[in-house]
C-alpha cells in the first residue's frame, strides 16, 4: 500500500516524474494550475508502489510519498 | 605611562588595526604596502587572529566580504592597481552593507604606473570607485600617530554605519618612520551582530545579499543607502584648519602632502606671507561647509572633529583667502571638491606633482609667491 | 501509512524560479537532504553564486551569503576562517566556477580549504540566455557558438574534477549526474561524502553534478535527461576521483608520488555508474 500526493500549484509540467514512474500511472491533467501548467497527477493510486522515483526526480518538491511500513527515503 | 615606539608607517597600519580589535586580514602583496601583510602575518597569530594571503586582490576583498558578513572586524590592505581590482567586491560590500576597513597606500598611476607615492586615487576612493551609487568613508591620516587614531575610529565607524571605511595613505606615509604613542587600552571587537552569518541556531536564517531583482525594491534599497550617506555627511566630517583666519592664501592638502604644505606655510609666514593650511581628514564626507566658510571670511581655525569646529573666530569683514590646492596628482582630483565647496567665491589654484614625485616645501613656497605676485599685479 | 518522502527541512517552502524540468531543483534538494541527515542545518553557511542559482539564498533554510560572479570560494574561505567549526558550502554553476571563478576554485582547492563545493555543470550559461560555457561540448550549439563549439575557435571544454585532481589540497572530488533516480541516489551519496569530509576536517571537497538546461538546450526536460546521458557523460566521466582515504595529504605521501598515479575516476562501488570513458578530444 502506497500513496503519492502532488502539490499541483507548484507543478511545472516538466514530466520528469511521468518519465520515470515504473508503473506508468502519472499523467498530466487536462486542466491548468494558477501558473498555467498542466499539473502531474496519478490516475490509478492503487498501483503506486511507493518507490518515490517520481519524487526524487521532481525538481520542484511537488511530490510527497506515503507507504505502509515503508522505510523513509527522505521525510 | 603610554608606550612610545618608533615604527614604520605600514607597520603602524598593522599594529593600529590590531590595537583597534581587528583579528582578520586577507591581502595580496603589492608595493609599497608589503610591510602591512608581512606585519599581520607575524602579529595576528600571536593575538589569536587569522592572516591569509589570497591568490589575488579580487579574492582578498571577497574573503573580506565573507568574514565581514560572518560578523568580525576584518581588513585588507593594498595599493592602487590592487585597489582597482577590488572595486567590484567593494561595491558588493557596500550593497550588502557590511563593515570592514580597506587601506590604500597609493602609488603612481595610471596602469602599472610607479611604485612611488601618489594621491591619484582620490576620485576612486571618494566618488564610489566601483559600480552603483555608493560611498566609502575615506580617512586620510598625515602622520603615524594619526594612523593609530583613525584606525581606532575606522572600525567603530564602519560598524555604526555598516559601511566600509577606506584609509587613504600613500607611499610616503607607508615607508616613513616616526615615534608613536600606542593606545592605553587595546579596543575589543564587539560580538558578532545579529545579522551575521554565524549559523542559524535558535533563530531564522540570515542572508547577506546585495541583489534586489525588482526595480522598485532596488530603488528603495538605494534610497536607504542615500539616507545613510546623508547622515554620515552631516555627522562625520573631520578636518584641521591652521592659520586660516588671517590668511591671504590657504593651502588645501591631505595626507603626507599636508605635511609638506605645513612646512611651506611656516616658510611663507617667516617671510611675512600670511598663509594658512586646510587639511581634510575625512575626504568623504568632504569638509565643504568649513571650506565655504573660510572662503566667505567667516571660517574658524583649529581642529574640527565630528561634532563641529573649534578654535579662533573668523576674520570679520575682511575678504576670504585665495586657495592653493596641492596634491600628488597630475591634473588635480581633490581640487574639484575644493572648487565645488568654494563655489566661485574666491580663486582656487592647483599645484601638483605626479607619477611618484613628492612636492617639496620650497616648490610650494614658489607657487605661493607667484600667486601673490599675480594678485598684486 | 507514513510519509517516506517530502521536502527536507533544510529547504524553504519558497517556490523555485527555475525553468520547468531544470535539475537545479533536484540538486538543491539533495544538498538539503544531506544537511538534514547530518543534522547541520543550524551550523551551515551557504554561498550563492551568480547565474541561475543566484537565488539559492531563498531556497536553502540556513544562513546564506550571496557572492559576486566566480568568487564564492573566496567568500567561503573568509567565512570558514572566521568560523572553522561551522559547515560552509558554495553552490556554483559552470560559468561561475570554471570560467570567471577559475582562479578562486583552484586556489581554494590548493589550500585544502575545509569547505564543500557543489558544482553544477549544465554546459551552458543559463541565466544570461544560453551562451557558450567553459564546459560546453564540442559541436554543441549555443547563442555564441551558433554553428557549434569548435576547438580551434572556442577552445576545449574544461573537466574541472580532473583539473583539480592534479592538486594535493582536495580531500574529496567526484562527478555525478541526476539524469535518473538511481543516479540521483548516487549523487546524494557523493554530496554526503563531501560534507562528511568537511565535518571530519579533511579539507576541500567538491562534487560536480551534471545537470540539464532544457530551455537553452532547446529540448524537452525528458529529452534533456537523455541528451545529458548520451553526450555529457562520455566527455565528463562519472565517479570519485579523490576520497579522504585516497588523498595523499592524509597519508602523508609526498606530492610527487601522489600525482604520479593517474586520476582516473573510480566508479561508485556496487551501486555506481558505468566505468568512465573519456570522450574524443580535439575534434
Amino acid at each position: 500500500m502506497a500513496r503519492v500526493t502532488f502539490n499541483e500549484q507548484r507543478c511545472k509540467s516538466c514530466e520528469l516524474c511521468v518519465s520515470v514512474c515504473p508503473q506508468g500511472i502519472i499523467f498530466l491533467a487536462d486542466e491548468i494550475n494558477l501558473k498555467g501548467f498542466h499539473p502531474a497527477r496519478v490516475t490509478e493510486m492503487d498501483k503506486c508502489t511507493g518507490c518515490a522515483f517520481c519524487a526524487r526526480m521532481c525538481p520542484d518538491q511537488v511530490i510527497e510519498v506515503f507507504a505502509e511500513g515503508g522505510k523513509p527515503v527522505h521525510a | 605611562m603610554p608606550e612610545r615606539v618608533l615604527m614604520k608607517g605600514n607597520e603602524a597600519v598593522g599594529e593600529a588595526a590590531i590595537q583597534a580589535g581587528c583579528r582578520y586580514f586577507f591581502g595580496y602583496p603589492i608595493t609599497p604596502q608589503n610591510e602591512v601583510p608581512e606585519y599581520m602575518a607575524r602579529r595576528l597569530p600571536e593575538v589569536g587572529g587569522v592572516y591569509l594571503q589570497a591568490e589575488s586582490e579580487v579574492a582578498a576583498i571577497n574573503m573580506v566580504y565573507g568574514a565581514a558578513g560572518a560578523g568580525v572586524r576584518v581588513m585588507t590592505s593594498s595599493s592602487s592597481p590592487g585597489i582597482s581590482l577590488m572595486q567590484e567586491g567593494i561595491s558588493y560590500i557596500c550593497g550588502a552593507e557590511l563593515p570592514c576597513v580597506i587601506v590604500n597606500m597609493v602609488r603612481g598611476g595610471p596602469g602599472l604606473g610607479s611604485i612611488q607615492p601618489a594621491q591619484s586615487d582620490y576620485f576612486q576612493a571618494t566618488k564610489g570607485g566601483g559600480h552603483g551609487d555608493y560611498r566609502l568613508i575615506v580617512l586620510a591620516p598625515s602622520s603615524l600617530q594619526e594612523i593609530f587614531d583613525l584606525m581606532g575610529l575606522a572600525f567603530p565607524l564602519a560598524e555604526k554605519y555598516r559601511n566600509p571605511v577606506m584609509i587613504l595613505g600613500d607611499g610616503v606615509l607607508g615607508q616613513m618612520m616616526e615615534p608613536v604613542v600606542l593606545p592605553d587600552e587595546p579596543a575589543q571587537a564587539p560580538p558578532p551582530p545579529p545579522w551575521a552569518t554565524t549559523g542559524c541556531q535558535g533563530r531564522r536564517p540570515n542572508v547577506i545579499n546585495s541583489l534586489y531583482i525588482e526595480a522598485d525594491a532596488c530603488e528603495a534599497h538605494n534610497r536607504r543607502l542615500q539616507a545613510k550617506y546623508d547622515e554620515i555627511a552631516r555627522k562625520e566630517v573631520r578636518y584641521e584648519a591652521l592659520n586660516t583666519s588671517d590668511a591671504e592664501v590657504v593651502l588645501v592638502a591631505y595626507g603626507s602632502v599636508a605635511r609638506v604644505c605645513h612646512s611651506a606655510m611656516e616658510l611663507a609666514r617667516a617671510e611675512g606671507i600670511k598663509v594658512g593650511l586646510f587639511r581634510p581628514i575625512t575626504l568623504w564626507p568632504f569638509p565643504s561647509q568649513a571650506l565655504a566658510q573660510i572662503a566667505a571670511g567667516t571660517g574658524e581655525t583649529g581642529v574640527a572633529g565630528a561634532s563641529g569646529t573649534a578654535g579662533a573666530p573668523g576674520r570679520g569683514d575682511s575678504p576670504g583667502p585665495a586657495f592653493l590646492t596641492v596634491e600628488m596628482s597630475a591634473g588635480g582630483q581633490m581640487v574639484e571638491d575644493v572648487r565645488l565647496a568654494v563655489n566661485g567665491l574666491r580663486p582656487v589654484h592647483f599645484y601638483g606633482r605626479s607619477g611618484g614625485v613628492v612636492p617639496t616645501p620650497h616648490e610650494v613656497l614658489e607657487q605661493i609667491r607667484a600667486l601673490r605676485k599675480a594678485v598684486a599685479a | 501509512m507514513r510519509q517516506i518522502f517530502g521536502r527536507p527541512a533544510s529547504l524553504t517552502d519558497v517556490p523555485m524560479h527555475y525553468c520547468p524540468g531544470c535539475t537545479h531543483g533536484i540538486i538543491h534538494r539533495l544538498v538539503a537532504e544531506v544537511m538534514d541527515e547530518l543534522g547541520i542545518r543550524e551550523k551551515t553557511i551557504g554561498i550563492a553564486s551568480v547565474g541561475c542559482s543566484v537565488f539559492a539564498y531563498e531556497y536553502f533554510n540556513c544562513d546564506m551569503q550571496q557572492a559576486s560572479h566566480g568568487r564564492a570560494p573566496a567568500v567561503a574561505t573568509g567565512i570558514k576562517r572566521v568560523w572553522p567549526d561551522r559547515v560552509v558550502f558554495t553552490y556554483q554553476g559552470d560559468g561561475d566556477l570554471a570560467s570567471i571563478g577559475a582562479g578562486e576554485i583552484v586556489h581554494a582547492a590548493a589550500r585544502g580549504e575545509n569547505i564543500t563545493v557543489i558544482f553544477v555543470n549544465n554546459a551552458v550559461y543559463g541565466m544570461t540566455g544560453g551562451q557558450m560555457a567553459p564546459t560546453t561540448l564540442l559541436g554543441q550549439k549555443t547563442t555564441t557558438t551558433p554553428l557549434g563549439r569548435e576547438a580551434r575557435r572556442n577552445g576545449m571544454p574544461v573537466r574541472v574534477v580532473e583539473l583539480l585532481s592534479q592538486l594535493d589540497g582536495p580531500a574529496y572530488l567526484a562527478r555525478v549526474s541526476v539524469h535518473n533516480p538511481k543516479m540521483v541516489n548516487t549523487a546524494k551519496r557523493a554530496i554526503r561524502a563531501a560534507f562528511q569530509a568537511q565535518l571530519d576536517g579533511r579539507g576541500f571537497s567538491l562534487v560536480e553534478v551534471l545537470s540539464t538546461c532544457p530551455t537553452n538546450w532547446g529540448l524537452t526536460p525528458v529529452e534533456a535527461l537523455k541528451w545529458l546521458e548520451d553526450n555529457m557523460i562520455p566527455y565528463y566521466p562519472l565517479g570519485e576521483v579523490r576520497t579522504p582515504s585516497s588523498a595523499s595529504r592524509q597519508a602523508g605521501v609526498p606530492a610527487a608520488a601522489s600525482t604520479a598515479t593517474a586520476p582516473t575516476p573510480a566508479a561508485f562501488g556496487a551501486t555506481g555508474t558505468a566505468p568512465a570513458t573519456r570522450g574524443k578530444e580535439g575534434e
